[in-house]
């Protein structure tokens, strides 16, 4: 029970602190509630979906399928988080300065939240999609014991679940002056951490060449499969033994962001989101 | 001139087909991998055929050998080795971690 509990944990943890960081990171958007409850929704439901459709994913593209498909997900989530951040550098600091005086950027307000359902609802699904395979396939086992291994795995999802309510109740609490600087340097992270498991993926589908392999070897230190380590999967797309292309992916879609949302704060002449805010909601 | 372009268009073909050198095949049944030691030549890329025989669904994982895979239950699926220095390579099912481990040896 506690091993099955264990694995579900690791799982829904990377999922969990993505949902806390982007959730925090849309704080002062009108209607954002919906949007995030919406992802989740359409999160879970895909993941059934998703699980369901596991063996037909498996042979399309050669028998690649699943690898081009998480890759092509995790490609949408950083395409997504990227257009978050960017669009954040120009009306974070007007979340920030004052929430209610935004009411006529509710529309503008509202394509952002789109791509926040788009990112919740993606990294439910990636991680949702094994959960439940791993849930279906205990169920399915003539086990005796499977039902207190079920009990173990709604745990693991609940403690997933806590944590990210608790890093998003953690992240609120950061001073306002600071939070969007805070939050836009962690989806930054995520987008390029997503940006390197994707290239992982595409590795595994012989798509993409490795750049030496591995690079470097930390897995004594942290093991990919400890829950230390899903985490730093989750945030900042931690592995172990990473290849030259995975690094080069985390890099290129770093700089990219950054130099996106470098051009739009010097196009508007504003200081970094955040800084200038001197009053709180 | 074509020759290049030739060359070049094969060379960005995601055709694993191509690419592999030798083929393997593992088998996963009763929550354990046959052969558990699998041996494959060193510094060549090699395909291997994974073939889920029991009900439920198992995950093909391994940090060294870079590979994360759902394979269904009754299916197969296909998992690209390599290139790999000479040595040993852990592999495990996640899904049954207590019983479904196995160790790749590159020679």
């Amino acid at each position: 029970m506690i091993a099955t509990a264990l694995i579900v944990f690791r799982e829904v943890l990377e999922a969990a602190l993505i949902v806390g960081i982007v959730s925090a990171a849309t704080r002062g958007i009108p209607g954002r509630g919906r949007w995030i409850a919406g992802g989740l929704a359409a999160g879970i439901l895909g993941s059934i979906l998703v699980a369901a459709g596991a063996g037909l994913i498996s042979r399309l593209a050669e028998g690649m399928g699943q690898e081009l498909f998480n890759a092509a997900i995790l490609g949408l989530a950083v395409l997504m988080l990227a257009w978050h951040n960017i669009w954040m550098t120009s009306h974070g600091r007007e979340l920030a300065a004052n929430a209610r005086r935004i009411g006529a950027d509710v529309r503008s307000g509202s394509s952002a939240l789109s791509v926040v359902l788009i990112v919740i609802g993606v990294a439910v699904l990636r991680e949702g999609s094994e959960t439940v395979l791993f849930l279906y396939g205990i169920a399915a086992s003539g086990d005796t014991g499977r039902g207190a291994m079920i009990a173990g795995g709604l745990a693991g999802i609940a403690c997933g679940v806590l944590v990210g309510v608790l890093l998003f109740r953690g992240l609120l609490r950061i001073p306002l002056k600071h939070f969007f600087s805070v939050t836009s340097a962690l989806v930054l992270l995520i987008a390029a951490g997503m940006a390197a498991q994707a290239a992982r993926f595409l590795i595994q589908a012989d798509v993409l060449p490795t750049l030496a392999n591995p690079l470097w070897d930390t897995s004594r230190l942290i093991s990919n499969s400890s829950v230390l380590g899903k985490a730093l999967t989750g945030l900042v797309g931690y592995d172990a033994q990473p290849a030259g292309m995975q690094i080069a992916a985390f890099v290129g879609v770093l700089v990219a962001i950054a130099l996106g949302m470098a051009l739009v704060r010097r196009r508007e002449g504003a200081p970094s989101p955040g800084g200038a805010a001197t009053s709180s909601p | 001139m074509k020759r290049i372009a030739l060359v070049a268009a094969l060379a960005l073909l995601p055709a694993a087909a191509l690419a592999a050198d030798a083929e393997f095949a593992l088998t996963i049944e009763n929550h354990r991998f046959t052969p558990d030691r699998l041996e494959i030549p060193a510094g060549k890329k090699v395909r291997v055929t994974v073939e889920n025989k029991d009900a439920t669904p198992e995950e093909f994982e391994s940090g060294p050998l870079k590979v994360e895979k759902v394979i269904p239950g009754k299916s197969k699926g296909i998992v690209f080795l390599g290139p790999l220095k000479p040595g040993e390579y852990p592999f495990i099912g996640e899904y049954h971690e207590s019983t479904a481990k196995g160790v790749v040896v590159a020679k």
